[in-house]
């Protein structure tokens, strides 16, 4: 789904009350989190439950993360999701499921290991048969595939069966029908009142089938507690909150090429950036993408360009120019497993190293990662505020998790946030220099007068102050100080990193990027049994924040959790770095390559073994 | 060029001082002494001295190579991009800011080998902007190796016993990717030069020419057959007026692919002049028409306002 998909002109049209029920035989049950998963194929549309579970937590006072993988295969072939929704702060998708929805045989047998002992297996009777004699679950079956076409018509065929899915829990989690009714009408009101009035049907079919009773109780999610702000709540994935962070940041130019899951930024930011006057264009290659980009960003407007694995290869000679020549430029990589091809529907978080050094010669950049979807959108600001002041490139490294899952957040303030697309066209004075020693380079765009009468050259050679090409060695050294202590002031200028949990004590927990969740949910956890852990999750990854060597100082062991390899020497991407920097011998790692989210059991194990063990690294390998 | 805009473009400055080749002129240029490359700079001072557009707003762009030093040596705003991608910067200039005049210059390596693959889809695109390929059928800047021009037989270090793949016909790829207006001039004659860049610069869309500049220091003689002080014979096309004149039958069709292409078959050294052109969309009013349609949707709203419907549509 790219950035907003319903028009909003068209108001829909008023849905009708919803079917009444008598409960007053049943048992409420109050539960403060429920995580869900669905296990289907690809073409039912079980991310669509999904989002609109997500969306109605935005709407209610729950806090939604959802959790989506999809097959490379574009469509057929299973497909889950999985959604957590819970009253207050929810940090993770869930290690396992409290119930599980499942549509056929395979999806019960592929994932009723991740059901939690007392859950409950919600299946689709005419599709699946379970070993009821299984005492660890509870069984409620529905004739989904069934009740569906006989609610629809027969040539409705099995669509539908995901909204009447939702029905079906909206019933079991007593959740606010009237709620939505009124999303489906804004989703499929557009579409025509025949696509409406069918979900409606649908919908309804699967509320009046008796689940509650199978279940003998309903679940309520706890009222939120006072600490929850009033603002309103927005519910997106991270890719959506990425493109609407860089509109926010000034970013009207762009281009790209599609690749998975970078795509729906690139899409969206077509559809979106002509309303604001500028555009997005799809280029030939990525290096034409990262060419055109910075075309449009030596013109004077803040642009991005972005991809995913082979793609950013492809870019890395254009950003080491932007390097050199520099030019602010906002470069995106939705990570996905790697190498080469690699695995394109998973995640990973495995190309820092190439991010931070993946140009020839020294080409300094800036690198940033978003912990959650919130943070996509602020990220963007960020960068857009690092690119302009420190005239240079940043990556912000995103992953395919973040880019597909879908969170609720309070709405930012968008007034206070908004920046000024336009270029700096003032008239430059006779003292202009390019690329003056003595202070960070602002660039003339063309267009700018030039009052001394001499027009500057932007360039990759290496250059004197004046842009011209020289081969001294005296002004090579200078010119690479130049570039690299503007980014040494930046890592004055990021601020406190903060610590979750303890300050000082026996763990610290170091990550970054979508591990956020996990990370956090471990810290409490231990923190709970009195153990003193803390966590540090870096935004900024290069530069690093001035000073959290510090931080590390007060802490036993360190360990950094990330999802790649522990390569040759033992130590994962980021751990491998901040060893380099800090020299700090209790920096370990803790890493996993499976292509899913860390789970708050593996980091918990990675801990326990650590810290029994001199080892470098523990490498959570759930299948080997 | 296109009156065409996307974002708002900044005002014009005052009326100021002349341009001519004084104010034009930036570094030396350190080209080879005799190398063909001066003369289509001095073509270019002097066709920027007809037309006299604010200094502020030419834009001289370039990869990688002898030729695409150019930037340098031309006072206007420039950039030296890198091997190949110079036409893919162009493009986003030319987008991204309508009230500029984006000249982009370089060899046949940085343009037909490089670049190939962009040369197709900047053409094809039709992006508004002019580029002059000085093609000197090697590689000078490293040393002489093999170009996709390089004649069959040419000796180069990559090809000491004379070079077997098959050249590239320029014309005939640019016609064939969809340039909208290909033309073919010499570095020696430096009337038709102006005339092509002339022309060149009042099309609009994406006009590109392919200039034969002689690498006097690695393939000195390359096109003595095409100058008529060395013997050879400069031929140019001539041109159909469209008078119904009996003589007009046997000129040049400038709009026929065909004719083009037939134009391009004659043998070496072929024909100087305007192969190709046509009036085609540009890339830039194409966008230009859906930011007005996009914008008009909004009627009048600012960005803010429409950054928050959005994400209205989120709560
Ligand atoms: C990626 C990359 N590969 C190779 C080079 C080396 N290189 C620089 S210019 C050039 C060829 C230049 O030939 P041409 O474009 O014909 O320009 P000329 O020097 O003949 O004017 C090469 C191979 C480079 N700069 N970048
Ligand atoms: S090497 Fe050839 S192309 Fe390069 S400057 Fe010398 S003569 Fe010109
Ligand atoms: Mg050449």
């Amino acid at each position: 789904m790219t950035a907003p998909t319903n028009s909003g002109s068209t108001p829909p049209p008023t849905p009708p009350p919803p079917p009444s029920i008598d409960r007053s035989s049943l048992k409420e049950e109050t539960i403060s989190d429920a995580v869900i998963r669905f296990a289907g194929e690809s073409q039912d549309g079980i991310q669509s439950i999904g989002g609109f579970l997500a969306r109605l937590a935005g709407r209610s006072d729950q806090d939604v993360m959802t959790y989506m993988t999809i097959p490379s295969t574009i469509s057929g072939g299973p497909s889950i999701f999985q959604v957590r929704m819970g009253t207050g702060e929810v940090l993770s998708a869930g290690d396992s499921a409290d119930f599980l929805v499942a549509f056929y045989q395979h999806s019960y047998e592929e994932h009723i290991e991740h059901l939690k002992e007392g859950g409950v297996l919600i299946y689709d009777s005419d599709n699946v048969t379970p070993d009821t004699t299984d005492r660890r679950f509870i069984y409620v079956g529905a004739a989904i595939t069934g009740l569906t076409i006989e609610a629809l018509g027969g040539n409705a065929k099995t669509k539908g069966k995901n909204i009447f899915v939702m029905g079906l829990l909206s019933r079991i989690f007593n959740l606010d029908v009237g709620k939505l009714r009124e999303l489906m009408g804004e989703r499929f009101g557009g579409k025509g009142e025949g696509i409406l009035r069918n979900a409606f049907m649908a919908f309804d079919a699967g509320y009046a089938y008796p689940a509650d009773n199978i279940l003998g109780r309903y679940y309520q999610f706890e009222k939120a507690s006072a600490t929850k702000t009033d603002k309103p709540q927005v519910s997106m994935d991270g890719n959506q909150a990425l493109t609407l962070g860089l509109i926010a940041a000034g970013v009207r130019f762009g281009a790209g090429y599609p690749i998975t899951p970078w795509s729906s930024i690139m899409e969206a930011l077509r559809t979106e950036l002509p309303k604001y006057g500028g555009t997005f264009i799809q280029a030939e290659d990525e290096l034409a993408a990262v060419s055109i980009t910075l075309g449009m960003a030596y013109s004077g407007y803040l642009a991005v360009t972005g991809s995913s694995g082979p793609g950013l290869s492809l870019k890395m000679e254009a950003m080491g120019w932007a390097s050199m020549a520099e030019i602010p430029l906002i470069v995106i990589n939705v990570q996905r497993g790697g190498p080469s091809t690699g695995l394109p529907t998973n995640v990973e978080q495995s190309d820092l190293i190439q991010a931070i050094y993946g140009s020839h010669g020294d080409s300094p950049r800036v690198v940033l990662a978003p912990r959650n979807v919130e943070d996509c959108f602020y990220i963007a600001l960020e960068a857009g505020r690092i690119a302009r002041k420190y005239s240079t490139p940043v990556i912000i490294l995103s992953d395919q998790a973040l880019a597909t899952r879908i969170e609720a957040f309070d709405l930012p303030d968008l007034e206070e946030l908004m920046r000024d697309p336009r270029p700096d066209l003032v008239p430059r004075q006779e003292d202009f220099l390019p690329y003056d020693l003595k202070q960070i380079t602002r660039h003339a765009p063309p267009g700018t007068i030039m009052k001394g009468g001499r027009y500057p050259v932007v360039t990759g050679l290496e250059h004197d102050e004046a842009g011209h090409p020289t081969g001294n060695p005296g002004m090579h050294m200078q010119m690479t100080a130049k570039r690299r202590n503007k980014l040494k002031a930046l890592a004055k200028d990021i601020g406190k990193t903060n610590v979750f949990g303890d300050r000082e004590g026996d763990v610290l927990l170091v990550g970054w990027g979508s591990t956020y969740g996990p990370i956090r949910e471990a810290v409490k956890l231990l923190r709970s049994k009195d153990e003193q852990v803390g966590s540090v999750h870096l935004h900024h990854l290069h530069p690093l924040p001035a000073g959290i060597e510090r931080v590390f100082s007060r802490f036993r062991h360190v360990f950094v959790v990330e999802m790649n390899d522990e390569g040759l020497y033992g130590y994962g991407q980021l751990a491998g770095i901040l060893r380099a920097c800090y020299r700090h011998p209790a920096i370990r790692s803790i890493t996993k390559t499976d292509g899913l989210t860390f789970k708050v059991k593996e980091i918990l194990s990675g801990i326990e073994h650590l810290r029994g063990d001199a080892v470098a690294t523990f490498s959570a390998y759930p299948y080997l | 060029m296109a009156s065409t805009t996307l974002i708002e473009t900044p005002p014009g400055g005052e009326p100021r001082e002349k341009l001519v080749k004084k104010n034009l002129t930036a570094d030396h240029p350190t080209w080879c002494p005799g190398c063909g490359d001066f003369a289509v700079l001095s073509a270019f001072y002097r066709t920027l001295e007809r037309h006299q557009f604010k200094h502020e707003r030419i834009v001289t762009l370039a990869g990688i190579g002898c030729s695409s030093r150019f930037p340098y040596f031309v006072n206007t705003h420039g950039a030296h991009f890198i091997h190949g991608r110079a036409l893919p910067f162009a493009s986003g200039v030319s987008l991204a800011r309508d009230d500029l005049h984006v000249f982009v210059f370089g060899g046949d390596g940085d343009g037909f080998s490089m670049g190939g693959n962009h040369l197709d889809h900047t053409a094809r695109k039709n992006f508004n902007l002019t580029y002059v390929i000085m093609d000197n059928f090697v590689y000078g800047l490293t040393k002489k190796q093999t170009s996709p021009t390089s004649p069959l037989g040419f000796k180069s270090k990559t090809d000491p016993g004379g070079s077997v793949d098959q050249p590239i016909n320029p014309m005939k790829k640019l016609v064939s990717s969809g340039a909208t207006f290909v033309a073919r001039t010499h570095a020696s004659q430096v009337k038709h030069m102006m005339e092509m860049i002339d022309r060149a610069i009042d099309h609009e869309g994406f006009s590109v020419i392919e200039c034969l500049s002689e690498c006097v220091e690695f393939f000195p003689g390359a096109f003595d057959a095409s100058i008529p002080r060395k013997g050879g014979e400069f031929v140019t096309i001539e041109e159909k007026k469209f008078d119904g004149s009996p003589e007009d039958e046997s000129r040049h069709d400038r709009t026929d692919e065909v004719a083009a292409f037939n134009l391009a078959n004659l043998e070496w050294p072929g024909v100087f002049g305007v192969f190709y052109e046509e009036k085609r969309v540009t890339k830039n009013e194409n966008e230009a028409n859906m930011v007005e349609k996009a914008r008009a949707k909004h009627g009048g709203l600012s960005d803010l306002e429409i950054l928050q419907q959005s994400f209205d549509l989120m709560v």
